[in-house]
């Protein structure tokens, strides 16, 4: 398990900058220290904490901020669906292993036959928790003491982490069949530019994800076994 | 301060279930392959996806702004190879610089 908590090590460098700045944007927006770390350690959640954050502290109702929050996590749905086979034990054991999921967990344990390494992501997914609510405690404390996290370039740290995931990806993707690995990423960056202005945040980011349905249109990456359904 | 902590408990609750959903009503039953295909692919464009969100639009907006020039500098570390943690300071050192002269 000691090389895959490695693995996991670069994401949870990331994670806790990030935690950080969630917090010391909570705390600018007039919430107490309890409530960003309490909220880290129970959600979990990087993109469904700021979506929620950023409701409220332009005075959104609590159901607009519960609902942008979900739209936002709504990916975590099928990426759910794509690890049950990987995950093991009865419901409630693989329903605890399913809380390693994170977007770069996920992609850590991503095999290119899409199955998925559960070692891989449970190592990674536990790393990453460990930075994400230590960063979460830094940034509720220190938080009122800075002026705002995106002097110090913080904002910037999200994308460009996903950023870098996504050149590995598609360097390993270049050799399969399918669905031209940049062409896919292409695609779906234009469908969530196109679809920002006009749908509720998160959605655009499921419908580009979608365009992965475009691998059923194209020939398949193995033949699947006889008298297997299709 | 009441309505804060009704969304930090219903965004944990529903995120965990998100999470846990897809596992706990499949069990361990082999998915159909062409779903599989599909998983295959999907890591590319989430991430394309997630890229764009967290670099140009705020709420339902977009917004060209310092984080532009941070992708940018990331993207030259990329295609140069390197690491990880070097991509990522560079990203933030460059977005806090321009904002800066900004």
């Amino acid at each position: 398990m000691t090389d895959e908590l490695k693995q996991g090590l670069p994401a949870a460098a990331v994670l806790g900058p990030l935690a950080f700045s969630f917090s010391v944007l909570a705390r600018a927006a007039g919430w107490d220290a309890v409530e960003p770390i309490v909220f880290s350690v129970l959600a979990f959640s990087g993109s469904g904490q700021l979506g929620a954050l950023a409701i409220l502290s332009v005075g959104g109702s609590a159901t607009a901020a519960v609902a942008a929050a979900s739209f936002l996590n709504l990916r975590f749905l099928p990426m759910g669906v794509s690890v049950a086979p990987a995950l093991s034990g009865g419901r409630l054991s693989r329903f605890v292993e399913a809380q390693a999921l994170t977007d770069a967990s996920w992609v850590a344990a991503a095999r290119l036959d899409g199955t998925f390494d559960r070692r891989t992501l449970l190592a990674s997914g536990a790393v990453q928790y460990v930075a994400w609510v230590l960063g979460a405690v830094a940034g509720a404390l220190v938080g009122p003491r800075l002026v705002n996290p995106d002097t110090l370039g913080l904002d910037a740290v999200f994308p460009a982490f996903f950023l870098a995931l996504l050149a590995d990806q598609v360097r390993d993707r270049r050799a399969g069949s399918g669905p031209r690995p940049a062409s896919l990423a292409a695609l779906a960056a234009l469908l969530t530019l196109a679809l920002v202005p006009v749908a509720p945040p998160g959605i655009p980011i499921v419908a580009g994800a979608a365009t992965a349905l475009l691998a059923l249109a194209s020939r398949p990456r193995w033949r699947a076994a006889p008298g297997e359904p299709g | 301060m009441t309505t804060t902590w009704i969304v930090i408990a219903l965004v944990a609750a529903l995120t965990a279930l998100f999470r846990g959903a897809g596992t706990v009503l499949l069990g361990d039953r082999e998915l159909p392959s062409r779903l599989v295909a599909v998983f295959a692919c999907l890591p590319v464009p989430l991430l394309a996806s997630l890229v764009v969100v967290e670099t140009v639009t705020s709420g339902r907006h977009l917004v060209l702004d310092a984080r532009l020039a941070g992708l940018a500098a990331a993207l030259v570390a990329v295609a140069l190879r390197a690491r990880l943690v070097v991509v990522i300071a560079l990203a933030a050192a460059t977005t806090a610089g321009v904002r800066a002269l900004g």
